[in-house]
């Protein structure tokens, strides 16, 4: 990591996509996008684009692997092969088994998992266009899939990455940032409590600089917590108008 | 039903509620105060404060009548899928007829459909299902549909006037799961308006007064006319009862 002869920040302080150091990519986020999906989301962020859908909880097979205290939370994390310039080969491979088995820990943490016993959650990630931080993205839009499939969870997780390029840490990093910069933090964040569920790091930081990527980081999850909140509402708030919420007569619907 | 008012607003998982009760269904509590674990609306019933779920699988509670289908059997059990986390269990000793053991699959086949009524789940979640009560029974012919089972108390509206409105109109026999999935019988001119109505419904869950848009829709398509009875007036919810 780390070429001198590319320069990721100008003389203004502007990155290669004239972003400040503490700017996030624009990030929009649609939940409720398939119909088959018990719940799903899509997120376009910065050039980024993930789909995510949720399935269950619903009966685990092979049911050796069921577990008859909890739920098990199974995240596949896959790239479509084009979702990058040169063919991403596609099927399972090192990295994507990797980062399905830290998101399904992220997320078994807010997940009730003991409501559930002998259960499976299955959360598909779908990236159809790949730009640095899919990780962070997929994890941000699985957990507004999970809300839109009416798991039950204690809060929802934001996700966002901090990183170093040129000797300053900034937010977010881009494609070229990623791959010329120093180093590269992901978190994911459970905003109401501010625990982390997920924290890795690629490259090297001073204790200082690591304690500026996580403050720059932590806020911009918070502000990310309001996208997905807001998707939320924007999928469920219409559906609100003059609803009914009566008990459900048990009696007369029966066939006349 | 309670006196206590019930709100709209959406509540997402991790939200305080603020309110000073205890916590119920779709709900937890921690140092003291109370979150919202699903997505849904605030409900208030005799002193608790309940997140009613506005999506996901159905959830099983005791009494619901639901229709299922047959995925497995065994010598002296059925299995029901209902659309819910788990599949439910029909025992031999809960259906209305004298089944000797080993005989399930002369009464009851796979992939069969079934009314049935939830009898039990216990902690595991396990769902026990019964068929012997009047109503219950074997569902032969008709066909069946699926909507989400948050949607379900719009089909049958207001004291069952949005149900009992499209019985009327298509001569169909109707029966709403409460599991979201409708079971409807009769000649197929009615069957196919009733599919058309019951999406119609679910696609415009929000607008007011849709049950005054669904009988004009059924009217217009079946040239029938009921004006001279009462009518059920959607009522809008801030008049309470």
């Amino acid at each position: 990591m780390g070429s001198k002869d590319m320069d990721l920040i100008d003389e203004d302080g502007k990155r290669l996509d004239g972003r400040e150091y503490d700017e996030l990519r624009p990030i929009s986020i649609e939940a409720g996008v398939l119909k088959r999906a018990d719940g799903s989301a899509f997120i376009n962020w910065g050039k980024n684009k993930i789909m995510a859908a949720v399935y269950g909880p619903r009966e685990m097979h092979p049911r050796h692997a069921q577990d008859p205290s909890k739920a098990v939370v199974q995240a596949r994390y896959n790239m479509a092969a084009f979702s990058v310039p040169d063919r991403k080969r596609p099927g399972p491979d090192r990295r994507s088994v990797e980062i399905g088995k830290i998101l399904s820990e992220a997320l078994d943490e807010i997940i009730f998992v003991e409501q559930y016993p002998r259960s499976t959650i299955d959360v598909f990630i779908e990236v159809l266009e790949a730009s640095a931080g899919t990780r962070c993205a997929g994890l941000t839009v699985a957990s507004v899939a999970l809300s839109d499939a009416g798991i039950p969870m204690s809060d929802m997780i934001a996700s966002c990455a901090a990183g170093k390029i040129d000797g300053q840490v900034v937010l977010d990093l881009g494609k070229n940032e990623d791959n010329y910069g120093q180093a590269d933090v992901p978190i994911g964040l459970v905003p109401r409590t501010d625990e982390l569920t997920l924290l890795q790091m690629d490259g090297d930081l001073t204790e200082e600089e690591y304690e500026q990527a996580m403050e720059l980081a932590m806020d911009a999850c918070h502000d990310i917590y309001k996208k997905q909140k807001d998707a939320l509402r924007e999928r469920y708030s219409t559906d609100l108008e003059e609803q009914e919420f009566e008990e459900i007569p048990q009696e007369g619907i029966e066939e006349g | 039903m309670s006196d206590e008012k019930d709100e709209r607003e959406i509540i997402l998982p991790g939200e305080a509620v603020d309110e000073d009760m205890k916590p119920g269904r779709g709900t937890f509590k921690r140092d003291g105060q109370v979150y919202a674990s699903k997505l849904g609306v605030k409900t208030f019933r005799s002193g608790y404060v309940n997140i009613a779920a506005q999506s996901g699988r159905y959830d099983p509670s005791e009494g619901d009548k639901v229709i299922g289908t047959i995925t497995d059997l065994n010598p002296s059990v059925w299995m029901v899928d209902l659309n819910a986390p788990f599949p439910a269990v029909l025992h031999v000793n809960d259906v209305p007829w004298r089944v000797e053991y080993g005989d399930t699959r002369s009464y009851i086949d796979l992939g069969d459909a079934v009314l049935i009524k939830i009898s039990n789940v216990d902690e595991q979640k396990k769902i026990q299902v019964k068929m012997d009560e009047e109503g219950l029974r074997k569902l032969n012919s008709g066909q069946i549909i699926e909507i989400p089972p948050s949607q379900v108390p719009r089909v049958i509206g207001r004291n069952g006037s949005m149900i009992s409105m499209l019985k009327k109109y298509t001569g169909c026999r109707i029966f709403v799961g409460q599991n979201g999935r409708i079971w409807i019988d009769g000649n197929l001119e009615g069957q196919y308006l009733a599919v058309k109505a019951i999406q119609m419904i679910e696609k415009k869950a929000q607008v007011m007064g849709l049950t005054d848009i669904i009988e004009s829709f059924l009217k217009e398509e079946t040239g029938k006319e009921f004006d001279d009875e009462e009518k059920d007036e959607d009522t809008p919810p801030e008049e309470d009862e």
